[in-house]
């Protein structure tokens, strides 16, 4: 399985791989290389095509900013603007003022760290006993783990109303909780886990056995801290997730102050159900900023982690 | 059973290696007979302990689950009594009488046959032109993937206000005198518009794994088929794509897989119309179990949801076997 090398970063070309061989057509072009009239032709096609081809993968974003300073009125013009020259925070007010935004967001924290931590120890548990420890009936064990990714959690939801609604936890935050924590995403973490604790030498654990630690002390004493890229993927992967859900929160939740962000962003109607486009643009961009800065620092893990996602399937 | 512990630990060092301790590391050698917690029963219940918050999880809120479904698929459920009655095949029967399904089924084709061509080729065509050394290929592959982590919802908000009528795409439109559609409110269009909408949020992904995948590819083979006379495109499609195979289907399910399951951009973007042109599959069980409370009928329709993808990843690991190269 090619993928189950290492992952790519966005950076996987700087690596030198012995660029200065390969010809153009393959992929890769040497650098400083004395050019042609026909290949500055080329490259000023190829960013001529890039730039295009980003334009709608960045403006949107961009747009989504800087139409939330826009008053009202500016939001539709014609010409469409992206910068306007009367900046306001009216819609981020109106943001908090139309719904319990503020509680809304603590919501979405609170549920992505938790759902992450769980995710964390339970996948991190599991992965370290899936590859290291023998037991009886380990592979048919795995295997039924696995079936965990193979079901698409739109396929359980109805039931899962059903066995929610039976132990009252209809309208609370359980069912995004737990179900996050220990279905799909916890599978694809656990699997992903494992992957990485297979590829451990073993006479690390050898010698801290004979140094009179137990299975709990190598978990965590010893594989765990080795395991840290193999954690943050799946730190990413479990947050975003979390951070993401929008079919189990439209199901479950039904009062605007246990909302989380998705949702409540799809609940700026005026009266006359009409959309507070502006308030709307304004939420949005605070809930997708803080995400897209995370992003833009951690880069490679973030790449690597939602690469390892591939796995899936 | 309680001095076990102390002598086990004790002994271990200098035990006879047994015949089990070859496998997993750290070994734990085969105790004396006569014990019962031997080490290596010992560290089995060590593993068991370990799984067992995942294995619950995986039970109570998969297979049980998927249990459920198949039960509720095959009863009535009177919402007003909360009785269920029993109706054997009744369910299985409407799929056929249904006389929507075949307009949500031919949405669901287009829909995921759309995202997956289109997020494929354009994975693949941004993973070629960036897999080269140039000044702001970082940049530019930071650009392309950067919609993958902008929440869905705020993405798909965003594009449903661009795609209005009186939007930002037709107000450019109009600068070159051009009058756009209202995109959202034609049958044709709107499928196009959640097409685009869901190929370029995730495309980055899989322009990812293409990347990793050239890396992959020996620039000898290159090398030689230069030498050869090949010329650039024939040496895409004889030699690339081939080694590269692997990759593109793997990436071609996941992606499949993924549009069967894309819910919040429908919802959000178009709310499954208009009339019945984009509903798909997955959008039509929520609306049949949670909005008309058809329990039953929506847990069939789940339980096809989950055929089509099981048949999917069946399908994935036969054409692995006979169609896909493999260097090694």
């Amino acid at each position: 399985m090619k993928t189950d090398t290492a992952p790519p970063t966005i950076d996987v070309v700087r690596q030198p791989s012995g660029s200065a061989e390969l010809p153009a057509g393959a992929g890769v072009t040497p650098r400083r290389v004395p050019r042609s009239g026909a290949a500055i032709a080329r490259r000023i096609i190829l960013y001529v095509a890039l730039v295009v081809l980003a334009v709608p993968f960045v403006v949107p974003t961009i747009w989504m900013i800087a139409s939330s300073f826009k008053p009202l009125s500016e939001i539709f013009a014609s010409p469409p603007t992206i910068f306007t020259d009367s900046p306001t925070w009216a819609a981020y007010g109106e943001a908090f003022a139309f719904q319990p935004f503020a509680q809304q967001y603590f919501n979405s924290v609170y549920i992505a760290v938790l759902v992450t931590a769980i995710t964390m120890l339970v996948s991190s548990l599991a992965g370290y006993a899936f590859a290291r420890i023998r037991f009886p009936g380990q592979n048919l064990l795995f295997l039924v783990v696995l079936i965990g990714l193979l079901v698409p959690g739109e396929v359980t939801i109805v039931p899962l109303f059903q066995m929610f609604k039976q132990v009252g936890l209809i309208n609370t935050h359980w069912p995004l909780i737990l179900v996050t924590a220990l279905a799909a995403p916890c599978v694809l973490a656990t699997f992903v886990m494992r992957q990485f604790f297979i590829a451990l030498p073993g006479e690390l654990e050898e010698a801290a056995r004979l140094d009179g630690l137990g299975r709990v002390g190598i978990w965590w004493r010893i594989c765990l801290p080795l395991a840290k890229p193999a954690l943050s993927a799946v730190a990413i992967l479990t947050f975003l997730a979390s951070w993401n859900l929008y079919l189990e929160p439209t199901v479950y939740i039904t009062s605007p102050e246990l909302f989380t962000l998705p949702q409540a962003l799809t609940r700026y109607t005026d009266a006359y159900g009409g959309e507070m486009w502006n308030t709307q643009l304004a939420a949005a961009t605070m809930t997708v900023v803080p995400v897209l800065v995370v992003f833009l620092i951690a880069q490679k893990q973030f790449v690597e982690g939602l690469a390892h996602s591939g796995l899936k399937g | 059973m309680t001095t076990t512990h102390s002598t086990t630990r004790g002994a271990s060092t200098d035990a006879p290696r047994g015949a089990a301790t070859d496998v997993a590391p750290p070994s734990y050698p085969k105790r004396r007979p006569g014990r019962f917690w031997t080490m290596a029963r010992r560290d089995a219940l060590t593993g068991y302990l370990f799984i067992t918050p995942q294995l619950v999880g995986v039970l109570v809120f998969v297979l049980i689950p998927v249990g459920l479904a198949i039960y509720y698929s095959l009863n009535d459920w009177n919402i007003f009594t909360g009785e269920l009655s029993f109706v054997g095949g009744e369910n299985y029967a409407a799929l056929l009488d249904d006389p929507q399904l075949p307009t949500v089924l031919g949405a669901t084709a287009i829909f995921s046959g759309g995202v997956v061509m289109l997020n494929i080729a354009l994975g693949l065509a941004l993973a070629v032109m960036l897999n080269r050394r140039f000044r702001g290929v970082t940049l530019f592959r930071t650009m392309f993937f950067s919609p993958v982590v902008v929440s869905v919802v705020a993405w798909t908000l965003v594009w449903g206000f661009l795609l209005q009528d009186n939007g930002g795409i037709n107000g450019l439109l109009a600068q070159f005198g051009v009058v756009g559609p209202n995109w959202l409110q034609e049958g044709p269009t709107a499928m196009t518009a959640v097409v685009i909408t869901q190929v370029i949020r995730s495309v980055g992904i899989n322009m990812v794994l293409f990347l990793s995948a050239l890396q992959g590819v020996p620039g000898e083979l290159y090398e030689a088929a230069r030498i050869d006379g090949a010329r650039n495109s024939t040496m895409f499609t004889r030699i690339t794509l081939p080694l590269i195979s692997p990759t593109l289907l793997l990436t071609a399910i996941i992606t499949i897989v993924g549009a069967l399951q894309a819910f919040a951009q429908i919802a959000v973007l178009t709310e499954g119309g208009p009339g019945l042109s984009t509903t798909v599959l997955v959008y039509y069980v929520f609306q049949q179990a949670f909005e008309f409370n058809h329990i039953g009928y929506g847990s069939t329709l789940a339980l096809m949801l989950l055929t089509f993808v099981m048949l999917l990843t069946v399908l994935q690991w036969q054409l692995r076997r006979k169609w896909v190269f493999y260097e090694d």
